[in-house]
């Protein structure tokens, strides 16, 4: 069992994690004409909301109920009110999902209560738009948590009424927040090949994954319709990405009766092939020739790739999931966890992250560890570390606001895991540095050479 | 404390829109209340955090739960030419615990030991954010304690970001300067050419564009606040002999405030535009030549100023058949240096609209004398109308700042970023060539033809068009010579080339 540790010091420096409410808007992005609305001062939304445009280099619909001083003092519900209701004017949602932040919850009011009476009193004009809430102090969590608190309030939509009729050509995907658009795709691809319609939400894809729609539109577009949500209890199945989907999966089977497989990463041969195995027993279909195929890809990848990887050290911070799932990616290949960061100390799966100990911290904590390693992993804040250790950096999970075309990346399944092995090996290959006779003379370890790096030892 | 500080800064005698306001106007402040669910713009924490975060070897340290630093550092490209210590983050990142028990001071102590010991930075700066301010952490006292303590300056900035805007921020930033730092350190090699600049943010490191112009007359910047600042520099900016503001809604109150207490007279500038430039260099010297300076200097500054602009104007007059004619809409927070405009206008670019929501009144007055039409004003486009403006070629390029980008970008229409995320360093003579490079560039770019261009199917997916014909074509002739000719003929075509065939 691999041992976390917890924070020890007062200052945190150059932050690993990015906030709890982003996360949960960030899920909320994933649905179609939603409107997220952080319950705080502006600077909350615009902090989160500037670092959402440099990452996915597209314009982010995320307001705020702009609570100044008077209002924290006397309370934050009329400005709640009259946010909601300018946004049903405005931008007509068809989901407006509230998240709190640290301001509001530091305060301390009873949300559900003020939400349900505006629901209440403001009916006639709120139909046709549902609002929910989120509770995301920044004081707590990170991405991760956010997401998952959003994904469960959206259960919250789903139609649960008896009887219902269960569509056996149905099922539910609940991906965690590191995968990308072009994942979420590919998980619909695989299951349409299998003639299986898949629900996923959030989808990220569709609006965040770089498209030029005709006319300007304010919400969100594309993502999971709240229609759809609102029918994924006649799912037959439903599959969760990622520890932090279990509570939402859970929430589902709860309400809506409907069984959930969870996989932990869905980026190594094995869990792919039991992902695959659940979708041939689910359609009762064989698995296409072409799946058949790719896992064949990845085959020689593993075969062509594990060169590059054998005894590499590698430095990884990430948020739990995230974490889990690159740790495994890499000591799969034969490669070794030297240095494991990580947001929150909460998560179950940091336990099984294949490293000897897993840091809660930042990436001073990242930096200070990460010396001596082959490859740094992770966001693109990382960049400061990877300069002055000269470590290269892979830059993965959020945010990356120093390349183009992250949500194109495919990093699950057989081609996914296929693209992460060449990505890696490119890499390292890319920063080869040639064996000098110093390194390779054998008695380099021996007294006469033993200060050999400072200036003096060639007195 | 903090409540008449924010009076105070909305009593501005030295802006021109505050004085024409009656006493009660002036007390509700430069801003209005904003409105839930329809704001935008950063607070008071962040507005504070821009104007001081660039001073380089200065450890900023963030008393707040993790969102306020955690989303936002490292997000800006202002240049250091020393220390890169402004661009490491320092947060308390306070937990749900540490607000509960209220060990919010106590851990804001023992990060700056921790940061002390291991950056020993000429100072700290101490901010201040909601959360904190309203669970009532005394972060000055801390501050009082730790500068003590540790033999350092440890510099409180109150600005958290419920009071009130970004451009509020600005000036509560320059009042802890004022109050905490301005004055504080006596150089020893104090001479009569030293100035200060204030509102420079050396983003892109565009401020050593203009810098060298000063430095050829024998002018030394004592400091420039906050681009590539140090904080001895800073510190010391007491015994300039004269100021230039740029950006003047941001520090309008330091410029006086300095003048008042320390006697250096300060004028109004920018480094936007030929004309400006030039202007910045003269009334520098005729400010130093006024306070005892040596009376060549202004000629010196008139020859300096003839040569670098007959170069700039050969430069950009480069650009006159790529640019005349051309359709520039102009959406940003008030055009903050009319000598751009005059310099786009001069080789033949037509303004065809402007936003003049933070113009004041003789803003005003000058653009109707530019544009010759009231009709080119507009306070605040929505974006949906500034969408249809720009899909349907009103104009030819759009320069704004980075919110209103992907607007001007899914209409398919040339954007440039001409505020605070830009890549490009656009002062001095030589920034001005550039961003009429980078106009041209843009317009220019063969890129704009081809996302224009439909797909050659309609919305079914149906062909439309004579996209087939090539193929018709080859139905009709067997001739092999023939078919290798016409295969040759459409290697590297695209759908573009196909619609024509």
């Amino acid at each position: 069992m691999t041992k976390v540790i917890s924070i020890q010091k007062a200052a945190a420096i150059n932050p690993l994690k990015s906030s709890q409410p982003l996360g949960a808007a960030f899920a909320l992005l994933g649905i179609d004409a939603a409107m997220p609305l952080f319950h705080g001062s502006q600077g909350c939304t615009s902090f989160a909301l500037v670092l959402f445009v440099r990452h996915f280099k597209e314009t982010i619909p995320l307001q705020t109920t702009a609570m100044d001083e008077v209002a924290t003092v006397l309370g934050g519900a009329d400005n709640l009110e009259e946010a909601i209701l300018n946004l049903k004017t405005r931008t007509k949602p068809k989901l407006i999902g509230v998240c709190t932040t640290a301001l509001v919850e530091t305060r301390g009011e009873d949300f559900s209560s003020d939400l349900a009476n505006i629901k209440r009193k403001r009916a006639e004009e709120l139909a046709g738009t549902e609002v929910i809430l989120v509770q995301t102090p920044d004081f707590d969590g990170a991405i991760e948590e956010g997401w998952s608190k959003a994904v469960t309030a959206l259960i919250g939509l789903v139609r649960h009424e008896a009887p219902k009729r269960i569509i056996p050509g149905r099922i539910n995907i609940l991906p965690g927040w590191h995968l990308t658009a072009a994942d979420l795709e590919l998980l619909r691809e695989t299951a349409e090949a299998f003639g299986l319609d898949a629900i996923i939400m959030p989808d990220i894809s569709g609006a965040l994954d770089g498209t030029v729609p005709d006319r300007w539109i304010p919400t969100t577009y594309g993502g999971t319709s709240v229609d759809a949500i609102r029918e994924m209890g006649r799912s037959a199945h439903t599959v969760a990405i990622g520890e932090h989907m279990r509570t939402p999966a859970r929430r589902l089977r709860e309400v809506a009766g409907v069984p959930f497989t969870l996989f932990e990463t869905l980026t190594s041969l094995k869990s792919v092939d039991r992902f695959i195995a659940l979708l041939a027993e689910i359609s009762g279909r064989p698995v296409p020739a072409r799946i058949s195929r790719r896992r064949s890809q990845l085959q020689d990848a593993l075969l062509d790739g594990h060169f590059h990887f054998g005894g590499k050290r590698i430095a990884i911070a990430a948020e739990p999931d995230h974490l889990f799932m690159l740790a495994t990616f890499f000591s799969g290949l034969g490669a070794d966890i030297a240095v494991a960061v990580t947001t929150t100390g909460q998560s179950p799966i940091l336990e099984k992250v294949p490293a000897t100990k897993v840091k809660v911290g930042d990436l001073m904590d990242f930096e200070d560890l990460a010396a001596g390693c082959d490859l740094l992993v992770t966001h693109s804040h990382g960049r400061q570390a990877a300069e002055r250790l000269g470590i290269p950096l892979m830059r993965v999970g959020f945010p990356i606001f120093d390349r183009l075309g992250t949500q194109h990346k495919r990093t699950v399944l057989y081609e996914g895991t296929r693209d992460l092995i060449f990505e890696v090996a490119n890499l390292f290959q890319a920063n080869l540095h040639p064996a000098t006779p110093e390194e390779l003379n054998p008695f380099r370890n021996s007294g006469e050479h033993h200060d050999r790096d400072t200036q003096t030892a060639h007195h | 404390m903090l409540k008449a500080k924010i009076q105070d800064a909305f009593n501005e005698p030295g802006c021109d829109k505050n004085v024409a306001k009656d006493d009660a106007e002036r007390k509700k402040g430069c801003a209005k209340r904003l409105t839930p669910g329809a704001a935008a713009g950063g607070c008071a924490f962040d507005g504070a955090k821009i104007v001081l975060q660039p001073i380089t070897d200065v450890a900023h340290l963030i008393h707040a739960p993790l969102a306020c630093e955690g989303n936002s550092w490292d997000n800006r490209g202002a240049g250091s030419s020393g220390s890169n210590l402004w661009r490491t983050s320092f947060t308390t990142d306070l937990t749900e615990l540490d607000i509960v028990m209220g060990n919010g001071e106590k851990k804001l102590y023992k990060a700056i030991r921790e940061i002390k010991d291991r950056f020993s930075p000429p100072a700290i700066f101490v901010y201040s954010t909601c959360v904190t301010a309203l669970v009532g952490d005394d972060i000055e006292a801390v501050c009082r304690h730790a500068a003590q303590k540790f033999g350092l300056p440890v510099v409180p900035v109150n600005a958290p970001g419920f009071v009130g805007s970004k451009n509020l921020g600005n000036k509560l930033a320059g009042e802890a300067l004022l109050d905490h730092v301005i004055g504080t350190v006596e150089p020893d090699d104090v001479s009569l050419t030293d100035i200060n600049i204030l509102g420079e943010f050396n983003l892109s490191g565009e401020f050593w564009m203009v810098k060298p112009l000063f430095e050829r007359l024998g002018i030394r910047i004592r400091a420039c606040i906050p681009g590539d600042a140090r904080y001895l520099d800073v510190a010391a900016a007491h015994t300039a002999r004269a100021t230039m503001m740029e950006c003047s809604t941001a520090l309008i109150n330091l410029a006086r405030k300095m003048q008042e207490r320390w006697g250096i007279p300060f004028f109004e500038g920018s480094f936007y535009g030929i004309s400006d430039t030039s202007d910045a260099l003269r009334q520098t010297a005729r400010l130093l030549v006024g306070r005892g300076a040596a009376l060549d200097l202004i000629e010196r500054a008139e020859a300096l100023i003839a040569e670098q602009e007959a170069c700039a104007w050969a430069g950009i007059n480069a650009y006159r058949p790529l640019l005349e004619g051309k359709r520039v809409l102009l959406n940003t927070g008030g055009v903050k240096s009319w000598s751009v405009v005059s310099a786009l206008m001069e080789i033949g670019m037509e303004i065809v609209s402007t936003s003049v929501k933070k113009s004041t009144a003789e803003d005003k007055e000058r653009i109707k004398q530019l544009l010759k039409d009231d009709n080119y004003m507009f306070d605040a486009m929505a974006p949906r109308d500034l969408y249809k403006m720009l899909a349907d070629n009103k104009a030819d390029i759009m320069l704004s700042g980075g919110r209103t980008q992907f607007i001007a970008l899914k209409a398919k229409m040339p954007w440039l970023d001409i505020n605070q995320e830009r890549i490009f360093p656009y002062a001095g003579y030589d920034g001005m060539v550039e961003l009429v490079k980078r106009i041209a560039l843009s317009i220019h770019n063969p890129v704009w033809q081809q996302v224009r261009e439909p797909a050659p199917w309609d919305d079914n997916g149906h062909l439309i068009g004579r996209a087939t014909a090539p193929e018709v074509e080859l139905a009709e002739d067997r001739d092999d010579h023939f078919l290798a000719h016409h295969r040759k003929k459409f290697v590297g075509a695209d759908a573009s080339d196909m619609a024509e065939c």
